[in-house]
């Protein structure tokens, strides 16, 4: 693997950049709305200056964090999903299997704003007036075996989280409560299993994996040596 | 809020639509199909209605006959790989789903593209709307029983994916678009030839606005049908010309910091207050114009340098998440990109701008006629790769 050159822009830069931007008032406006409306229920918030926000807030102030919010002016719905945190079993089909048995660092880091269960729900919405998006997230409580994990719905306060939240049960198998009507959208009835979950094994993947392993020739020795001198930029897999 | 007379009178409609499913005098329902395989569906989309007479009481979308796991296949796959599956989201306007993606990854990267890749990312992200949208306004007159407008169309369509087809190589997925710029160069002639289409397709937007929007039993179609209220639409999160519409002033191209070219240029937002179907597709026609605006524009001012700032060769992004999204031909499409700082994407949520306009579906058929579910149908205009994803 080619090590960076030396003119590749480092993280370090622009954090020293960032962190000489003003404040964002603006967001930090809303979070401060945020916390005087649902108080404690808002439990870690992430502030990337004049760019975005994220919040996340505690499972029971899931529903009560979309009122405050669509009161506030966040009354255009973008959209609303979940993410499994836990790392996939099956790795991410770019080893050859040949090279022995995965070796997958089972334990779950979740992302910005952190959290402590396995899947957390995410949704954004958006201020039209005042040009500011917001991702809220809430942690999904890990149910007990044989069971569900359950949130609350926003259908009634969002419309549009009506689909989104079918197809958030369809592939997540997260339940939420007061949805009026959580059938699949896409896979029969009869499906069992959740393929957004990372333990669902992707079976394109399992049977024939992925087929650039063996198709792209290794890289030429003279390349490997000299990287810095190689002003050429990346193209995907070179292959061709 | 004020209604306009229209406003009200298709809210009495529902409204009467809901008292018959309700009370005792419902005359014996019917069930009426629409669908998998109908023209104005553009892919395979089942709408279910029971109607009372003319009228619509219930309907109910049915999609998931194209439904291929992006958000899984994305997480077997590298960063520079899933552009080819973006791709074939939104099949009419292929370029401009890549544009977000790259641009979630840049920010995760906290690179930029040269100015050079900027412009013309622009240029084509505009063309492929161009392309997209032309193909919508000759379709209108098919779901009225036109026929002479989709030819019109798909005759100047195609002068446009031959210009896509000579900057990227591919006419409908040119999977062109790279983490740090562009694959390659304009080709020599390139802007010249885009000029001339340009003017081209300005032409075409004339003759339809003539062929079709200045047509009585086109207009007599469209104006007071299918009405969507500004909140309503917000609720369901419809984007793009479908909440333009309804008179909410919101252009991602415009209200958002985007490291594309699209400030460089002149243009306008359009809006209208009616929300109905006629103003959707107003909406559409002047936002082509002002595409053929901005690439004109933009053509003047490429500027020189390199189309690719300096990537490592194996891109790694490094851990994060960003979300980005643009406005497309369809709408608000936008995605949620989680990396744990590995060769591909851990997750990504695909915001597809139809998924959301055709949840809106349910709510804007009820009380209207049987003929009109196909023009509203077309209005919303929906790509079914967008829906299902």
């Amino acid at each position: 693997m080619a090590p960076l050159s030396d003119d590749t822009v480092t993280q370090d830069g622009d954090a020293a950049a960032q962190a000489a931007l003003p404040g964002d008032g603006l967001r930090e406006g809303i979070v401060d709305a945020l916390r005087a409306a649902i108080g404690e229920g808002l439990v870690d918030t992430h502030l990337s200056p004049n760019d975005d926000l994220w919040v996340r807030v505690s499972t029971d102030a899931w529903r009560a964090t979309g009122e405050a919010l669509k009161a506030a002016g966040f009354t255009y719905f973008c959209f609303l999903s979940a993410i499994d945190w836990m790392p996939s079993p099956y790795g991410t089909g770019e080893v050859d299997p040949d090279d022995g048995p995965l070796e997958i660092d089972p334990t779950i880091v979740q992302g910005v704003t952190g959290g402590e269960t396995r899947m957390q729900v995410f949704a954004r919405v958006t201020d039209i007036s005042r040009h500011v998006g917001v991702t809220i997230k809430a942690d999904v409580p890990d149910p007990a075996e044989g069971t569900s994990p359950v949130m609350d719905s926003w259908s009634s306060l969002y419309a549009g989280a009506n689909w989104h939240e079918r197809e958030c049960h369809e592939m997540f198998g997260i339940g939420f409560n007061g949805h009026p009507d959580l059938r699949n959208m896409y896979l029969p009835t009869e499906f069992e299993g959740f393929p957004l979950r990372k333990d669902f094994p992707l079976l394109a993947r399992m049977v024939k994996p992925w087929p650039g392993i063996v198709d792209v020739e290794p890289m030429p020795e003279v390349e490997e040596e000299a990287p810095a001198a190689d002003a050429e930029v990346a193209t995907e897999g070179d292959a061709s | 809020m004020t209604m306009t007379d229209r406003q009200q009178l298709s809210y009495i409609a529902s409204q009467a639509a809901d008292a018959r499913l309700n009370v005792e005098l419902e005359t014996e329902g019917m069930t009426l199909n629409i669908g998998p395989q109908h023209p104005a569906t553009h892919g395979t989309l089942r709408i279910i209605c029971r109607l009372d007479g003319e009228q619509v009481i219930w309907a109910e979308p049915v999609a998931g006959y194209m439904h291929r796991g992006y958000e899984k296949l994305t997480e077997v796959r590298t960063f520079p790989q899933v552009t080819s599956l973006v791709n074939r989201i939104d099949w009419l306007g292929s370029f401009a789903n890549e544009v977000p993606f790259i641009l979630a990854a840049e920010k995760l990267m906290e690179i930029e593209a040269p100015p050079r890749a900027q412009v013309i990312r622009t240029i084509l992200f505009e063309l492929s709307r161009i392309a997209n949208v032309s193909l919508f306004l000759g379709d209108l007159g098919v779901q009225m029983g036109a026929i002479t407008p989709v030819f019109l169309a798909f005759r100047d369509r195609e002068y446009v994916l031959n210009l896509i087809e000579g900057a990227t190589g591919g006419r409908f997925h040119p999977n062109f678009d790279r983490i740090g710029g562009l694959k390659d160069d304009l080709p020599k002639g390139w802007i010249d030839e885009t000029r001339t289409v340009v003017k081209k397709l300005m032409d075409f937007c004339d003759t339809i606005e003539d062929l079709l929007f200045g047509n009585e039993i086109f207009q007599s179609r469209m104006r007071g049908i299918g009405i969507i209220p500004a909140d309503i639409a917000k609720d369901y999160g419809l984007s793009g010309a479908n909440l333009r519409a309804s008179g909410v002033d919101w252009d991602l191209r415009r209200d958002q910091d985007l490291p594309m070219a699209w400030d460089k240029a002149d243009w306008k937002v359009w809006t209208h207050p009616d929300g109905d179907s006629w103003a959707r597709c107003w909406i559409r026609l002047q936002e082509t114009r002002e595409s053929c605006k901005i690439v004109e524009q933009l053509l003047d001012q490429i500027p020189a340098g390199p189309i690719m700032t300096k990537v490592p060769r194996i891109i790694k992004v490094p851990e994060g998440e960003a979300w980005v999204s643009t406005e497309n031909p369809l709408g608000e499409m936008g995605y949620y990109v989680v990396s744990k700082g590995g060769l591909g994407p851990f997750r990504v949520k695909i915001r597809s701008a139809s998924f959301n306009n055709i949840s809106i579906v349910p709510w804007a058929l009820k009380g209207v006629y049987v003929p009109d579910i196909i023009t509203i149908l077309a209005s919303l205009y929906f790509i079914l790769g967008d829906i299902d994803r």
